[in-house]
């Protein structure tokens, strides 16, 4: 079995690398607004991961408290961009 | 034996968060890329928080970390409800293979 750093090393931190990248590359292609919001909703959850990631590798909690901000703040942009391409629509 | 079970936590979340990555890149469509994004992130880093709950075990951090949990299966959904319902709304095409569109006679506002 190999050890929490090991697998932290060379498995989480190379995954969430490539899904960011592979988020990236949806964000600049996405068709339209929707997709990109989708994109960047995802980001926000890599983010968490990091800092997840970040706190058990280098054994210090004190970052964890950001992980609950920044789940409620993903949220709220998503609801906020939500709100704008539906109203956006609206308008014109 | 905890090191373990962190191991196999992490390990899940990692495929689960690669899976859904893939998911949301290769989709055909908005409301799959919505599916693919709000299902399998969800689960995988819940799967890390939970890492992260069963290495520090302190009781502070893992009511912390809990609420961060309950927060993201609550929210998540939301965020795909709201998000699908607005790109139908604003005329996203259905992918061609998709058979039912339960949202075509009513009339949504």
């Amino acid at each position: 079995m190999i050890s929490i750093n090991d697998t932290i090393f060379f498995i989480a931190f190379p995954s969430l690398v490539i899904s960011f990248l592979l988020i990236l590359i949806r964000i600049i292609k996405g068709p339209t607004l929707a997709d990109r919001v989708i994109g960047l909703d995802s980001m926000g959850y890599i983010a968490i991961g990091f800092i997840i990631c970040y706190s058990i590798y280098f054994n210090s909690p004190v970052l964890l408290d950001i992980v609950t901000v920044l789940a409620l703040i993903s949220f709220l942009g998503t609801a906020a961009f939500a709100y704008y391409i539906d109203k956006g629509k609206k308008d014109d | 034996m905890i090191e373990n079970i962190i191991v196999v936590l992490l390990i899940t979340g990692s495929t689960l968060i690669l899976i859904s990555a893939i998911g949301i890149l290769r989709m055909p469509d908005t409301f799959l890329r919505m599916s693919a994004s709000s299902k399998a992130s969800t689960l995988g880093f819940s799967l890390f928080i939970l890492g992260a709950i069963f290495f520090f075990g302190d009781f502070g951090i893992t009511f912390r970390l809990l609420a961060t949990i309950i927060i993201i299966f609550i929210t998540a959904p939301i965020a795909a409800n709201l998000i699908g319902k607005a790109a139908y709304k604003s005329g996203s095409k259905l992918w061609h293979k998709s058979k039912t569109d339960e949202l075509k006679d009513t009339d949504i506002d």
